[in-house]
């Protein structure tokens, strides 16, 4: 595979690191004269001097082959220009996008450029997994096809204790998948009862989320 | 008209003033509060006595632009000094708000073309620029 980094920071150039230990072609191009010199050191000709955001320099690095172009820049102007060019005038199938300021996520949904990577969201979402809010976890969004996957932990009050999952009506476009107790998962079936301290992972539409918690963990602070 | 302008430099802030002059209402937005000192410079009166209007803030907040007023703008102009900024600025103008009329000022003659055959309408002052050598240069006889 080869990639295209755009941006040789912390991230791009442990990025490139990881990249060419597991055997890919890569290009790391920085624009910034003194850490250009540093990757040099290290990458030698896989280092390249300019702004990536110059379509001549794109080019000189061979946009049009790249599988795949990974803008890490720590501008978030940049990041997005950077993917919008490769994917709109080199058609380049795959890019990724570092946000830097999480208020800029919707910019990068606006011009089509995902996955869009936040580290602010991603800490965000490791803590709410330790401490969960309302007993809810968002394990994985997939924005395009409009579908999350959240686990909650089922409290005593919940409804839905000592139901079976055929007789719980859920809302309209939300699924149990799973349930996890005592440390295993399994895929329950009808006949599964639910009980308290259960977790239970859900796949849903976005914003069923409210609606959801209140079958299985109803006074807001879950489990 | 309802002209927005971000980016008040000595492009933007001769634009406004202009604008402002022919009649039109005129909102600018800077991240830096000093550049408002270019509004007022060379005018007997102070940019706000005039009607104009000027937000603190940067383009890519969302609640900035709010607040400039790009709701009800007929025209975005995109004149800040990074090109890059200016082509996302345009584009969330364009897409997110619905602006009509969105300028963008592209130093770079190699993003400027190619946005502009995308449909945004760029002036690249660096083109011009070239194309005016290029025309003194064909003055002098070989």
């Amino acid at each position: 595979m080869y990639a295209i980094i755009a941006g040789g920071g912390k991230v791009g150039r442990n990025l490139a690191r990881e990249l060419i230990s597991k055997g890919h072609e890569v290009t790391v191009i920085e624009s910034w004269r003194e850490r250009y010199l540093a990757l040099e050191e290290e990458f030698e000709h896989t280092a390249q001097y300019g702004d990536a955001t110059e379509l001549w320099v794109l080019e000189r690095s061979g946009i049009q082959r790249a599988d795949v172009v990974i803008a890490v820049t720590g501008d978030d102007e940049d990041n997005m220009l950077v993917c919008q060019v490769a994917k709109e005038k080199y058609l380049c199938d795959r890019i990724i996008a570092r946000v830097n300021n999480p208020r800029n996520h919707d910019h990068f949904r606006l011009l089509g450029i995902q996955p869009a990577v936040s580290a602010t969201d991603l800490i965000l979402r490791l803590i709410e997994h330790e401490v969960p809010r309302y007993g809810l976890v968002h394990l994985l969004a997939l924005e395009e096809e409009r579908l999350e996957i959240i686990e909650l932990e089922v409290n005593p009050e919940a409804p839905t204790v000592g139901e079976r999952i055929s007789d719980i009506a859920l809302p309209e476009g939300s699924l149990i998948i799973s349930v996890l107790r005592e440390g295993a998962g399994f895929v329950p079936k009808p006949d599964t009862v639910i009980q308290a301290g259960d977790g239970v992972l859900l796949v849903l539409n976005p914003g069923l989320e409210d609606a959801i918690t209140s079958y299985f963990a109803p006074d807001g602070h879950g489990g | 008209m309802f002209v927005l302008i971000v980016g008040a430099g000595r492009v933007g802030s001769a634009v406004a003033k202009s604008a402002l002059a022919a009649g039109h209402e005129v909102s600018v937005l800077d991240e830096d509060p000093l550049s408002h000192e270019r509004l007022d410079a060379g005018q007997s009166k102070s940019w706000e006595d005039s009607g104009g209007q000027f937000t603190v803030g940067t383009a890519l907040e969302i609640d900035a632009l709010v607040q400039a007023g790009i709701e009800r703008a007929d025209v975005f102009i995109a004149s800040t000094d990074g090109d890059n900024t200016n082509l996302i600025i345009a584009q969330i103008a364009q897409r997110r708000f619905g602006v009509e009329r969105t300028i963008v000022r592209v130093m770079d003659p190699a993003r400027a073309g190619w946005y502009g055959e995308q449909g945004l309408h760029t002036i690249s002052p660096t083109q011009h620029a070239i194309e005016m050598f290029e025309r003194a240069l064909q003055l002098e006889p070989a």
